[in-house]
């Protein structure tokens, strides 16, 4: 069924939000609240003599200077390895490094204060290319693992040793992309309270409160009860708010432990860009071996990701990018190694499509240039080569546990935009045409929720008022795309009752166990599917308590129209079902965990069942190329994506458009431009994201295949909208010049 | 010195005339909902209406706006609790996602249709350019903007008293 866009929007922040009563972590004020800052140095690659700080304390309104020497807990924090410094304790590896915080009573004053801040270290050698970073006899950046190499993950997939053995054409190409900036509006923000009770309680802009606190709690030498974090409205994440932001809280957290007293500390844009992870720029050499009957035989893949002066999250973004190194192929045989390396660069991360933008953007052009090596086109190729129901993945990996829809999606796509029509008019570089017009598509497949990198379980609470009212919370956050609303609708649904009946509850790290948070799509996914159960489990409890009530088996009981019903037709308001069960003793309360299904990998052949499940998706993109102007403008883009179940369909919608629009700056406008080791591109001036007239009216199609492995029969959708346009436009570029460009954003000379 | 924000005058020492507007709104006033995105007036989600005109309140001194009249989110929601047409087409066309950018959108947006009330759908793009949205690849802020046009079109002419003062800006 595809969704038409009809429907009426609901989400339950929207009123708050569209009348700026919604409260971010700036907006927030606590009585006798100290203002924090960052201090910074030049260095790029150094190491530490001497931070002094005294003329920094001798200005006006100066309260303290932090520095590392001040941390009573480690410094040294990461969700993989331990090597990313809150407070650069040893060396500068980056010129994000903070060296102290200055706190002040205001922020002005912070901020005049924080220049006087000195510094003294030994500049190193820097390493600024991953290639490079490999290399025997590089200097290292963390000598202590020995060198460079942050992981190294492997496919070895039939023939891998001679994967092209079989090969009668074989396609090489090198592609490369570049840093990119989240870009979300608000930049990271945190209030740190110190309570009576001895809790640090935390607000922040982030988007995983539970690794937050963990962050916190490393940095204060504090067990983990004694830290609580609490979600405000975040302005933005796409997987940015995650390390970064949490360090930014940790940082708060330790002047108020310092000073005991409540300080805040809120970044301007130039420090946001100049500290914050990014995107993985990637290095990716393909050799695809053909078959003259259009067949795939092998591949040999090699990805180096700078990973930047910390680990982070580089092991599973790219692990991402080795299950799906091949795009959404049959290929027999494989060798991919897949690298990430420190350089003396700003460190990368977790963002929007993790690894799989990366990959699209290379596999979706060698596809079609191994297509028109043995004369196939653009949609044939594909046709003898994706995967299908039933068909075994390059991890080994047999799709047949949800409907395997990428030839459903690839088909709507190309005739809701009528590809094969408008595939005639392109223009090839045709000299004699002035401007030139292409149409180009790509196709994937996205494994779901975290697969084989971690543990996957999430949890959710329904708690029903005496009154019938429901309190719901989930262990996901809300990072703007309206989960909340999401999990509502879910409870709603499962329970029978109108919205209005339903309230989120935000919850803190104290009173809902640790699930993880909203990365990897999974937030409507996982969390949804914690609610369903929970909603399952109550209905049960519910009935079991009230059957006797309506005549009839605990089994027979329906939740419908506000109402507990039995077979005669009888039925209880729900709430005065609820004031039963109070009466009763018993608590109309339940708390549903959804584990994520078994999942496997052999980090050694790089096989297994990487996720549980997948989702498909096409988009289609039509260009104009001025080659006088070197201009490429974006006419057109449409999305089909199987999603499982449109739970909220015009805040899908959203997820599809926010998704294109990101892509499409990744095509043709973001780079984060270094200067060195340097970033230069420090403001929205330099920085450019897409703006309203860069892009536009987006057309997407909702397919709905709803996975039997997800309780609520939906999948995600927040990543997959977001890793197809770049190589839908490369390639309507090449249709519209007949050139390839390997290299993001793409830029073509003009004149040419 | 002498400022009306959303509608009330409000008195500033003239020692802060080279203060920042957004600060000031932000600090002193508590008027949250303009938001500070950039600090460089890239983004636009520090955007208020001066005298009816779109302006960013980053580059703005208190000392230009000496004298007039500057509204902002919390003085186009109409007290009764119920929203602008513009908030109210935000909301039904999903234009919603994180927020940020949405109290400025929605002021941008009303400055348009108060010097253009039938726009295409292209003059509204021209006119929110100066406001970055990262989430919702702008398709349905372009929808909202547009049915409050014809909301406000359809709507009978004593519609702004019903639903108090859509200017927020009455004195």
């Amino acid at each position: 069924m595809a969704v038409t866009g009809r429907e009426k929007a609901w989400r339950n922040d929207a009123v708050a939000k569209v009348t700026g009563r919604a409260r971010y972590a700036d907006d927030l004020k606590v009585p006798g609240m100290l203002h924090a800052v960052p201090v910074y140095t030049d260095f790029v690659h150094a190491a530490l003599r001497a931070i002094r700080t005294e003329e920094a304390l001798a200005c006006p309104g100066v309260v303290r200077v932090l520095t590392a020497a001040d941390v009573p807990g480690t410094c040294r924090w990461g969700q993989i390895r331990k090597d990313l410094r809150m407070l650069a304790d040893d060396r500068i590896r980056y010129p994000g490094d903070v060296v102290a915080v200055v706190v002040a009573r205001t922020r002005a004053e912070a901020i005049a204060a924080a220049s006087r801040v000195q510094v003294e270290a030994d500049p190193l050698p820097e390493v600024l290319d991953p290639e490079e970073a490999l290399r025997e006899g590089a200097p290292l950046l963390h000598p202590e693992y020995g060198d460079n190499c942050v992981v190294h993950h492997r496919v070895r997939r039939g023939d891998h040793e001679n994967p092209l053995a079989d090969a009668e054409e074989v396609i090489e190409a090198e592609f490369e992309t570049p840093f990119i900036e989240h870009g979300y509006l608000e930049p990271e923000s945190a209030l740190a309270v110190p309570r009576p009770d001895g809790v640090m309680e935390v607000c922040g802009s982030m988007q995983h409160p539970f690794s937050t606190r963990r962050f916190v709690a490393a940095l204060l030498g504090v067990p983990l009860m004694d830290v609580e974090v609490r979600s405000v409205a975040m302005g933005g994440g796409f997987g940015g708010k995650d390390d970064t932001a949490a360090v930014v809280c940790a940082r708060a957290a330790l002047a108020a432990h310092l000073t005991g007293r409540p300080v805040k500390m809120t970044y301007q844009r130039e420090w946001s860009i100049r500290e914050s992870y990014k995107r993985h720029p990637y290095r990716l050499r393909y050799r695809l071996g053909m078959g003259r009957d259009g067949r795939i035989r092998g591949a040999e893949v090699r990805i180096v990701a700078d990973a930047g002066a910390c680990c982070s999250v580089t092991p599973w973004v790219t692990w991402r990018s080795t299950v799906q190194c091949c795009g959404p192929y049959r290929v027999p045989n494989v060798r991919a190694d897949v690298l990430g390396a420190y350089t003396n660069r700003v460190f990368t991360g977790a963002m929007r499509g993790f690894g799989s933008p990366q990959v699209n953007f290379a596999v979706e052009q060698l596809i079609e240039m191994a297509g028109e090596r043995v004369g196939l086109d653009p949609v044939e190729v594909r046709e003898r080569n994706l995967l299908r129901q039933g068909d075994v993945t390059v991890t080994g990996q047999v799709l047949d546990r949800h409907v395997v829809s990428l030839g459903e999606v690839m088909r709507l796509a190309l005739r809701d935009s009528d590809y094969r029509a408008k595939r005639d008019r392109c223009s090839r570089g045709d000299p004699s045409r002035r401007p030139w017009y292409g149409i180009g598509f790509a196709i994937s497949y996205r494994g779901m929720s975290l697969g084989a990198e971690g543990t996957d379980a999430t949890s959710a609470i329904l708690n029903v008022q005496p009154d019938g009212s429901v309190l719901v919370e989930a262990a996901v956050h809300e990072n703007g795309q309206g989960c909340e609303s999401a999990m509502l609708i879910l409870a709603a649904e499962e329970l029978g009752l109108p919205l209005h009946r339903l309230r989120y509850r935000q919850p803190s790290t104290s009173n809902i166990p640790d699930g993880g948070t909203t990365v990897a799509s999974r937030a409507t996914l996982m969390g949804g599917g914690a609610v369903v159960l929970a909603a399952r489990d109550l209905k049960a409890r519910m009935a079991e308590v009230l059957a006797p009530d309506l005549g009839c088996d605990p089994g027979e009981v329906r939740f419908r129209d506000g109402h507990l019903a039995g077979p005669d037709g009888r039925g209880i308001p729900f709430d005065e079902a609820a004031r039963r069960m109070y009466q009763r003793q018993q608590f109309p309360h339940a708390f549903g965990v959804f584990r994520a299904p078994r999942v496997t990998w052999d980090e050694e052949t790089g096989q297994g069942d990487a996720y549980f499940t997948w989702v498909y998706g096409c988009q289609v993109a039509e260009v104009e190329v001025d080659p006088d102007r070197g201009h490429i403008r974006l006419l057109d883009l449409w999305a089909v994506h199987d999603c499982g179940r449109a739970v909220n369909p015009q805040m899908l919608l959203g997820q599809f458009y926010g998704g294109m629009a990101m892509g499409s700056g990744y095509a043709l406008l973001e780079e984060v431009a270094h200067e060195g080791g340097r970033i230069v591109s420090l403001n929205f001036h330099r920085y450019r994201i897409p703006r309203a007239t860069d892009l536009p009216d987006f057309h997407a199609r909702v397919v709905e295949h709803p996975d039997p492995l997800s309780p609520s029969g939906a999948k995600g959708v927040g990543e997959p909208t977001n890793e197809l346009a770049a190589p839908a436009i490369a390639n309507a570029v090449y249709a519209a010049t007949g050139r390839r460009f390997t290299r993001l954003p793409l830029r073509l000379e003009a004149g040419r | 010195m002498r400022i009306v924000v959303n509608g009330e005058a409000v008195e500033v020492p003239e020692e802060q005339a080279g203060r920042k507007l957004v600060d000031f709104l932000r600090e002193d006033l508590d008027l949250t909902g303009t938001k500070v995105g950039c600090g460089i007036g890239m983004c636009g989600t520090c955007t208020v209406l001066v005298d009816d005109q779109v302006k960013r309140a980053c580059l703005l001194t208190l000392g230009t706006v000496q004298g007039r009249r500057v509204t902002t989110i919390e003085g186009l929601t109409p007290r009764n609790g119920s929203l602008h047409p513009v908030q109210q087409a935000f909301v039904d066309a999903g234009a919603i996602q994180c927020g940020f950018c949405t109290p400025g959108m929605v002021l941008a947006a009303w400055g348009l249709l108060l010097r253009n009330p039938r726009p295409t759908r292209a003059q509204v793009r021209e006119a929110l350019k100066g406001n970055l949205c990262r989430c919702t690849g702008y398709r349905q802020i372009v929808d909202a903007v547009m049915e409050a046009s014809r909301r406000l079109a359809d709507a009978p002419a004593d519609r702004t008293k019903e639903e108090g003062d859509p200017n927020g800006t009455a004195a």
